[in-house]
């Protein structure tokens, strides 16, 4: 085996290339997170990280499981399918501890026109009024009911008007 | 305690798959959540949308979003009739305290467009960043590892539809989770759940009694830029051709 002869080098040389290898993968089980690689190439954990942050809107069920009375007159009405919080804003806060923090009522003035204020862009069954021409700065809840604003021809006003809580 | 070695060798594969759930990290956040069960979606109808921007406003302020900075945002465009190719499109601060009124009879055809990021299956944003920070979880949503990203904002070049921006404090890309943090807890996003007219509905394709099948089936959607292949789950109803 003449081949073989004086290769002491280049045992040397591999025995460097393990420990340089050895060392690589050490170092790369310290740095590479755990988790990372478990569904994809990221860290899998990073999903339970996001899903781990708090919420703001409560969500409908949340207002429901105690406001019952204003969910039955909204159920009657056109906003029927309006949210709670599409209104009033995120209450999260308010769902865990009511005591916490108590919703700002709210002015309609500014809140209804967001969405009722006429404009030729907005589908066109969509109902809509010209604010200036519909009301003349009286309170939209003096004639509307905000949860159930359809107007009662009989009376002139919408069921339990003012009675926005 | 004596073990042959064929025991031993039984056992091994054994202890092998053990290690792997010993490895497998921190456990889901929701313990009845299953992310195999779910492929999420939006479906997005133009001919609800007022363009009252309840929606960008409950995306601010469920995500800490920061000023200037959008996840959603309502465009309106402006289609004439003889230029379909070139309509004129407004969002006047993302469309978060609405839109100025056209008056009836004005020319020209006027509708809004919510767009958001479209979680896209084939997403071109994923596939460019050099570290793995961001990525499509195995239900189907778009997300990125902060801690991980470097903020070299190639995703924010990569994405066709403009829905990743860089944090302006934590210098990091950012973007819709389709509220991930809500709807693994089985509540709606927040823009969904502030839209009051129902234009925006989080879409469970993986649920077979999502109204989601039955509309997909009685209605002609799109997607925004189709020829581009990114496989988006962000379905348009009523979209017109001239939408960009």
């Amino acid at each position: 085996m003449s081949g073989f002869k004086d290769v002491q080098h280049l045992f040397r040389f591999a025995g460097l290339f393990v420990a340089v290898i050895l060392a690589f993968l050490v170092v790369r089980s310290y740095v590479v997170p755990k988790s990372f690689g478990e569904y994809g190439h990221y860290r899998g954990a990073a999903i339970g990280e996001i899903a781990a942050h708090p919420i703001k809107f409560a969500g409908h069920q949340a207002c429901a499981s105690c406001h019952t009375d204003i969910v039955e007159t909204k159920a009657k009405g056109a906003h029927a399918h309006v949210n709670c919080e599409a209104c009033h804003g995120p209450l999260a806060t308010h769902a865990s501890d009511p005591s916490a923090m108590t919703p700002v009522k709210l002015d309609t003035l500014v809140l209804c026109v967001r969405c009722h204020a006429a404009s030729a862009a907005k589908p066109k069954g969509f109902p809509q009024v010209n604010p200036a021409e519909h009301m003349g700065g009286v309170p939209c809840q003096s004639c509307h009911n905000p949860h159930s604003p359809e107007i009662r021809p009989d009376t002139g006003k919408s069921l339990a008007a003012g009675g926005a809580r | 305690m004596n073990i042959s070695r064929r025991q031993f060798l039984i056992l091994l594969p054994a202890a092998a798959v053990a290690w792997e759930y010993v490895e497998a990290g921190t456990p889901e956040a929701s313990p009845n959540y299953q992310m195999s069960d779910h492929w999420w979606g939006m479906l997005i109808d133009i001919t609800k949308c007022i363009g009252c921007g309840n929606c960008v406003r409950a995306c601010q302020k469920e995500n800490d979003v920061p000023d200037g900075f959008f996840r959603t945002w309502v465009e309106r465009y402006d289609r004439m009739d003889y230029h379909l190719e070139s309509p004129v499109v407004i969002s006047p601060d993302g469309g978060k305290e609405g839109f100025p009124s056209v008056v009836e009879g004005a020319e020209g055809d006027y509708f809004f467009v919510p767009k958001m990021c479209n979680h896209c299956s084939d997403s071109p944003c994923t596939q460019v960043c050099p570290v793995g920070a961001t990525f499509i979880s195995p239900d189907g949503v778009v997300l990125v590892d902060q801690t991980y990203c470097l903020g070299c904002a190639y995703c924010v070049q990569a994405c066709p539809y403009g829905c990743r921006y860089i944090h302006p404090e934590k210098k990091v890309a950012d973007k819709c989770t389709l509220c991930y943090h809500r709807i693994t807890k089985g509540l709606t996003t927040a823009c969904c759940e502030a839209c009051p007219t129902g234009a925006r509905q989080l879409a469970d394709l993986k649920n077979p009694n999502d109204p989601i099948h039955a509309f997909l089936k009685t209605h002609t959607v799109q997607v925004l830029k189709p020829q581009m292949a990114t496989g988006a789950k962000a379905f348009y109803n009523g979209l017109d051709g001239s939408v960009r």
